[in-house]
């Protein structure tokens, strides 16, 4: 394997025995000195760049990924010399996966960095008190948005906990056969419906009612509705399969009837897991733009009634605000930052909340 | 009929009780295909006016048929998906090797929340992410693809000028798909056995050897349907697209021009606000094109995941 490969450092220890598992391996601190040395040889290089060119300025982007790159190679080379070539891919691969992960992370810190950044500006009382009724610039809020967002929520909710539950307690406890094995396809299939598609598929059903160009609250709910039915029945699904079968048959030895040890056996055990994922089921609605934009259409104005005109949300707020931006064009644009930045504070409470519950009350399973 | 006791040769008094609940469980079950069956349904009755209507008097199709509208659509769609599935699937991977096999256990469920946090951010936001910080940022690059790549048909230019090209609707799609690819893989990773595992390492093999051998001959299905899931997000969305891309319609491979072909979910939310008479027939039209793709996206994904679960040792 890789002893042929014995570097002159070994000779250093002399008239001690050369360690056969520790030769032909890098220290630890190899990896972590060559990274350094290479940024620093990217940054120079930069620099020298920077300086040569005043307009160019330093490109701190393009000399870190260099920098990466080149750490890359090096050390790659490096063990290919000392470890031989299996190791130098091992440890090239553990580069590119580590990598990975921090790329992914970019994305993430950016996007939160600036929403907080400039959501702050008009993070104020005015927001949360206003609604954007013949506002033309400056000042305005999204009370209106958010009146919408929780009213079509709580209705999506209503519809869809009830179905959702009842159809996972039919999977879990009722269903054999081929219709729960359709259903449980169809509503794998209902996970990837488009959230445009529900929406339209709302703006068609109310069509059908009352005619063209209707614009209805109740049609951005059963839209939100249409999305998060399937969200709830796999997640309660999942978590009525956590009960043990035990206290079923524990029940039915009692006597107790089929519908009781449903109600009073199985539902209390899992109540934990379910609320979690209803929780989270709503937090995953909550955001959705599309469907709204289509079904529930948007206003300035402030709308209580769900079966009566237009209704705006949150997201329909910040959409808005992006797109159709007026005279003062910054004014529109600091709404829209705040109006993203109680979106993702609302749906990371709610997360967290899940989360909380699930972990507070959940039942102790193992002994 | 419902039996509740399946080895019993004499069968359970049905309680008024039980019928009403197992009933009202089954109904609840049937609505859900019922459902399913009237989106398809409503959507169908509603595109028929476009397609048997003059196509000279729907004002939206500029003198095309409906099938030259929603074509280029179609394509800007597909590519769109495929570029973001692209760039995903490989930093996805990598990122559930990274916390299934490398990153230290302790720390190993927390990095999983993290990328779970990308799942949580409306896709509004990543619009408005996308088309602020993103676009401007990215421009440079195109710039410098343009003048050293220029020979690539997908990078001919000329580079568009706000950075707000079909690559950068893409980025965005990535990012947002990255999370579910990630979960789903992780999940398959880890069900790995662990005496693959142990069994390759102890003949000496390096973690990537390992991982070569045991992990992803093991997970190929789970990948596969992973990314198939995310294709159909990918294809769906609707909101990132919508804010980040300034489209011009038609079809060019081009990835980093201002001439960009529009997906079919953001021409929806485009043009839906203000569309009136037949023209939201063709948007409904267009909306049960894109149904159509996901459905059939989707049904595969899900039948190469139930395969895997019948074959592998998993469950």
């Amino acid at each position: 394997m890789s002893q042929i490969t014995a570097p002159p450092k070994t000779g250093e220890s002399a008239g001690a025995m050369p360690n056969s598992y520790a030769t032909g391996k890098l220290p630890k601190f190899v990896p972590w000195a060559i990274l350094a040395a290479s940024l620093v040889v990217t940054f120079a290089i930069f620099a020298l760049f920077a300086a040569a060119d005043p307009e160019g300025g330093f490109n701190t982007a393009a000399a870190v990924f260099l920098g990466v790159v080149l750490y890359g190679i090096v050390l790659f080379v490096v063990a290919r010399m000392i470890e031989g070539t299996r190791r130098a891919k091992d440890r090239l691969v553990t580069t590119l996966v580590t990598l990975a992960f921090l790329i992914a992370l970019l994305p993430l810190i950016s996007l939160l960095s600036t929403v907080l950044l400039n959501g702050t500006a008009r993070f104020d009382l005015q927001f949360f008190t206003n609604s954007m009724r013949s506002v033309v610039g400056e000042g305005g809020g999204a009370l209106h948005a958010i009146t919408g967002t929780v009213l079509m929520t709580g209705a999506a909710a209503i519809i869809s906990i009830p179905i959702g539950l009842m159809t996972s307690i039919y999977l879990v406890e009722y269903g054999r056969g081929r219709l729960a094995q359709a259903i449980t396809f169809f509503v794998d299939v209902m996970t990837g419906i488009p959230s445009i598609v529900a929406g339209l598929f709302a703006y068609t059903l109310f069509v059908i009612i009352f005619g063209p160009g209707v614009r209805l609250g109740v049609a951005g709910a059963i839209a939100l509705a249409v999305l998060m039915i399937p969200v709830v029945v796999r997640s309660s699904e999942e978590m009525l399969r956590l009960v043990p079968n035990e206290l079923r048959e524990a029940a039915f030895a009692l006597g107790v009837p089929k519908w009781l040890v449903v109600l009073k056996v199985v539902l209390p055990t899992s109540i934990a897991g379910l609320t979690t994922g209803i929780m989270l089921s709503i937090s995953r609605v909550i955001g959705e733009t599309a469907p709204l934009l289509v079904a529930a259409g948007y206003t300035n104005n402030m709308n209580y009634d769900l079966f009566d005109g237009r209704m705006q949300s949150l997201p329909v707020f910040v959409y808005s605000s992006y797109v159709s931006q007026g005279t003062e064009a910054q004014a529109y644009l600091d709404r829209a930052w705040t109006g993203a930045l109680t979106l993702i504070l609302i749906v990371m409470a709610l997360n967290l909340l899940a989360r909380f519950i699930a972990r507070a009350f959940s039942p102790k399973l193992s002994r | 009929m419902t039996a509740p006791a399946p080895t019993a040769l004499i069968p359970a008094k049905q309680r008024p009780g039980d019928r009403l609940f197992s009933g009202s469980a089954l109904v609840a079950g049937s609505l859900i295909l019922a459902v399913l069956a009237a989106v398809a349904a409503f959507l169908v009755i509603q595109s028929v006016p476009a397609v048997t209507t003059d196509p000279d008097d729907i004002s939206i199709l500029r003198g095309a048929n409906i099938v030259e509208y929603i074509g280029p659509l179609v394509f800007g769609t597909v590519w769109a998906a495929f570029i973001a599935l692209v760039l995903a699937v490989p930093v996805a991977i990598g990122i559930a090797l990274f916390i299934s096999h490398y990153a230290p256990r302790r720390l190993a469920q927390g990095l999983g929340y993290i990328i779970d946090l990308l799942a949580a951010v409306p896709s509004v936001v990543f619009g408005l992410w996308g088309g602020n910080v993103l676009a401007p940022a990215i421009q440079p690059l195109y710039t410098w693809l343009e003048q050293n790549l220029g020979w690539i048909p997908l990078f001919a230019g000329p580079a568009s000028g706000t950075g707000r090209t079909i690559l950068t609707a893409s980025v965005v799609l990535a990012v947002m798909i990255l999370p579910i690819i990630t979960a789903i893989c992780r999940e398959v990773f880890l069900q790995t056995p662990v005496l693959h595992e142990e069994a390759a390492l102890a003949l000496g093999a390096t973690r990537w050897e390992m991982i070569r051998m045991a992990v992803l001959p093991f997970g190929r299905a789970g990948i596969v349907s992973a990314s198939m899931l995310g294709l159909g997000r990918a294809l769906g969305e609707t909101m990132a697209v919508a804010m980040v891309l300034s489209a011009s319609g038609g079809i060019t491979l081009n990835l980093i021009s201002s001439s960009n072909p529009s997906t079919i979910a953001a021409n929806i939310a485009l043009s839906f606000p203000e569309a009136y008479g037949v023209n939201v027939n063709v948007l409904i039209a267009s909306g049960l094109v894109l149904f159509a793709i996901t459905l059939l996206v989707n049904t595969i994904a899900r039948i190469i995941v139930n395969r895997r679960k019948d074959f592998s040792g998993a469950n």
